[in-house]
Order: C-alpha cells, then sequence, then structure tokens
C-alpha cells in the first residue's frame, strides 16, 4: 500500500465512521483490508483503494466495516453491568414508578455481547420488574455484526469469556459448537443500524445510554459533538456509560462524572445547556 | 501465593494449565487421576482445581463429589476443564459442587476469565 493510498484510506474512515487513525496504524488496515481485498477478488490494497475511488459503494461499506468491527464479549469488564444491576436500576425502579417504563441504548451494539448481557442482567431482576415495560435498543455502524447480533448465535469461544457458567446454562440453546441466547432474552433487543455521526434524534430519549470503546477511536472534535447529542437524547436524571479508558472530562460539561462510579456518569443540569451542535460532521447514513 | 492442583490424565493440558497459572502467579500441584488429586488434597487442600472429567483409576465428577465431602478447611474452588461440553454434563458438574467449568480447547484469556469469575483473581 502506497502512502498516498493509507491517506485516502485514513480520509475516508474518519469521513465515514469518524475512526480516527495516526499515521503508524498502516499495519491494522492492512491486516484488517487484505481480507477485504481477497474476498473481491482483488490483488491487492492498491486494487481496492481504486474500486473505492471508482465508487463501489458495496466495497466502501465492507471496508469501513472491517476497520470498525471490535471485539465485544459479555459482561466486559463487569464493573458497568453492577453499576447498571446495583445504581442504575434501583434509581430508575424509584423514579419512574408512576411511568413504569426504562428505555436503554446500547449506542456500539457489536454482535449483541453487551445488549445481551443487560438483557439477562434484567432477567435476572424479572421480580422486581414485573409489569415494567423495558425497552433495549441496540445500534451500530456495521450492518454485517447487527446481523451476528440478531442471530445471537456466538461459538464456544466467544460464550466463555466473560459469562458465568450458571448463566450459559440458564439463558443459551446449545446447538453443537454453537451456542444461542434464548429466545426470551433476544426478544428484548431491538437492533437498528446506525452512524454516531449522524442525527440519532430519531431513537427518542433514554434513561440509560451505553457508549463503550467507541469514543476512543474519533478526535476530540467528534468525541465533544457526539457526547453533547448523547446529552440530548438522554432523560435528565438518565445515566450514561463509557468505557473504561473513556471520560467526559474536558470534553463536554453537558455530564459529571458519579463519585466512586467508574464509568458511570449523569447529566450535569439540563440538556438545553449542553453546548452547540458542532455543524460540520457529515451526516452518512 | 495461591495454590492450584491441575487434575488431567494429559501430561500436554498439565504443562499447557501449569504455564497459563504460573504467569497468573499461582503455584502448581499437579496429579494424574482423581485418586492421585483426592491424595493431595487429604494432604493440604489448595486454592484452586483445575479439573478434567475423563481421567483413568478416579474421574472428575467422582473426586469433585469426594473432595466436598472432606472434613475442615476452606474448599478449593474447583473449575473443570474437559471436553464434556454439553448442558447436561455442565449441569452434573454444577450440582456436584463446581465453581466454573472451561470447555476445551482453552486458552490463557478463558482461564483467567473463569479464575477471576470465582473471585482467584
Amino acid at each position: 500500500m502506497t502512502p498516498l493510498d493509507y491517506d485516502y484510506l485514513r480520509r475516508l474512515l474518519k469521513e465515514r465512521s469518524g475512526l480516527v487513525l495516526s499515521a503508524d496504524k498502516q499495519y491494522l488496515v492492512e491486516s484488517r483490508l487484505l481480507p477485504v481485498a481477497r474476498k473481491a477478488g482483488l490483488g491487492g490494497l492498491s486494487e481496492l483503494v481504486a474500486k473505492i475511488k471508482g465508487n463501489d459503494a458495496r466495497l466502501t461499506v465492507e471496508v469501513v466495516e472491517a476497520m470498525t468491527t471490535n471485539e465485544s464479549f459479555f459482561f466486559r469488564d463487569k464493573v458497568p453491568f453492577e453499576h447498571f444491576t446495583g445504581t442504575m436500576l434501583p434509581a430508575l425502579l424509584a423514579s419512574r414508578a408512576n411511568q413504569r417504563r426504562i428505555r436503554i441504548w446500547c449506542a456500539a451494539a457489536s454482535t449483541g455481547q453487551e445488549p445481551y448481557s443487560l438483557g439477562i442482567c434484567l432477567k435476572e431482576m424479572k421480580d422486581k420488574l414485573a409489569g415494567w415495560r423495558i425497552e433495549l435498543t441496540g445500534t451500530d455502524l456495521s450492518g454485517e455484526v447487527l446481523e451476528k447480533a440478531k442471530a445471537g448465535i456466538y461459538s464456544q469461544f466467544e460464550v466463555q469469556r466473560g459469562l458465568p457458567i450458571q448463566l450459559l446454562v440458564k439463558y443459551f440453546v446449545q446447538n453443537g459448537d454453537m451456542w444461542q441466547i434464548s429466545p426470551e432474552v433476544r426478544a428484548m433487543v431491538q437492533y437498528r443500524p446506525l452512524n454516531l455521526l449522524a442525527d440519532f434524534s430519531h431513537l427518542g430519549t433514554f434513561d440509560v445510554v451505553f457508549c463503550r470503546n467507541v469514543l476512543i477511536y474519533f478526535d476530540q472534535d467528534t468525541k465533544i459533538d457526539v457526547l453533547n447529542r448523547i446529552a440530548r437524547q438522554l432523560e435528565p436524571d438518565g445515566f450514561l456509560v463509557l468505557g473504561a479508558a473513556e471520560t467526559v472530562v474536558g470534553l463536554t460539561d453537558a455530564f459529571k462524572p458519579m463519585a466512586d462510579k467508574r464509568g458511570l456518569y449523569v447529566r450535569n443540569g439540563p440538556a438545553a445547556k449542553a453546548p452547540a451542535l458542532r455543524p460540520a460532521v457529515a451526516a452518512v447514513r | 501465593m495461591k495454590t492450584c492442583l491441575v487434575v488431567d490424565d494429559s501430561s500436554v493440558i498439565r504443562k499447557v494449565a501449569r504455564r497459563i497459572l504460573e504467569a497468573l502467579e499461582f503455584k502448581i500441584v499437579e496429579a494424574e487421576d482423581g485418586q492421585q488429586a483426592l491424595d493431595a488434597c487429604r494432604e493440604e487442600l489448595p486454592d484452586a482445581v483445575l479439573l478434567d472429567w475423563n481421567m483413568p483409576v478416579m474421574d472428575g465428577y467422582d473426586f469433585l463429589k469426594a473432595l466436598r465431602r472432606l472434613p475442615g478447611g476452606d474448599q478449593p474452588k474447583v473449575v473443570f476443564c474437559t471436553t464434556e461440553n454439553d448442558v447436561a454434563h455442565i449441569a452434573r458438574a454444577l450440582s456436584a459442587g463446581a465453581n466454573e467449568y472451561i470447555m476445551k480447547p482453552f486458552d490463557k484469556e478463558i482461564v483467567e476469565a473463569k479464575f477471576q469469575e470465582v473471585g482467584l483473581l
């Protein structure tokens, strides 16, 4: 791959997905995109770039998806799920006692492990949630990973990382070497394709937003923009969960960290006070 | 330093498990079957047991039942590590007192995740 090809791909990925690649990440691009080139019957990355420049829309989507698909596993990092059952849900059960409705958004649902982990948490608390309407929405840029999420079928390797064996037996159905999330948990999650760079106000407002391990790939301005728009979609007493390597500090005043709750944020005053939306970010989908 | 008893009739598996668990700072004791493992536990209870199912002399399931009947001391956390990958075996293991269950093949990430799950790390 020539330096010009790499620059072209960097610009394309930034524009389409917000993914920011530094100059030293050429190896990552090569390792992820060579299989895409081979699958398309192309000789290498230069040919791949030429095809994309020739407006091959399908190949462009495949390139963006290959670069933005990230590893996920059940109950990743554990602590956010403890916050979910120990802090967020008790607070919402008290504050939403009249409406008896909770809306949850997994903004980078990937292959479904995070929304299904939340679904399992909710099932484990079903006695307290009897009569409640819980909406669990999972969105992701990649249509391919969302198809996998919808199917809810995972390899033996995937279900062994993070998922306690008791929960595997309780909430999955075994089919040979594969394990499928049970129909009742699968039915709890609605999946939709969504690019976080694009407008997402049509999703409505949420009580809980999980947006983990996606902001790290964005540049500063894009992080600020996405966080401020999430603030508008979050109820004033709602919760935002970020990844272990992410923070709002130094980016926006729309949120503040919860004391002693790593990765958990609450709204900082009314949404109207959130800084104005940056106009320049491209809406792709 | 915590002790882990690795019980498997395959010397290759014991070697792989030893390498993974020593990197996680466990002291390793090895046994080739359930009877050897039970004898070791009668001497001194380890903190953890990584346990195969199918072994000569005494299998992992019978060892676990015998282990849970041993008097005195803090019972170890038992993590099965076996090719018996079906729900029926998993359910039997849990009802006999297993704390976690690894389906072979395994790697360092899986062992680490399961040991974390039961509070060994």
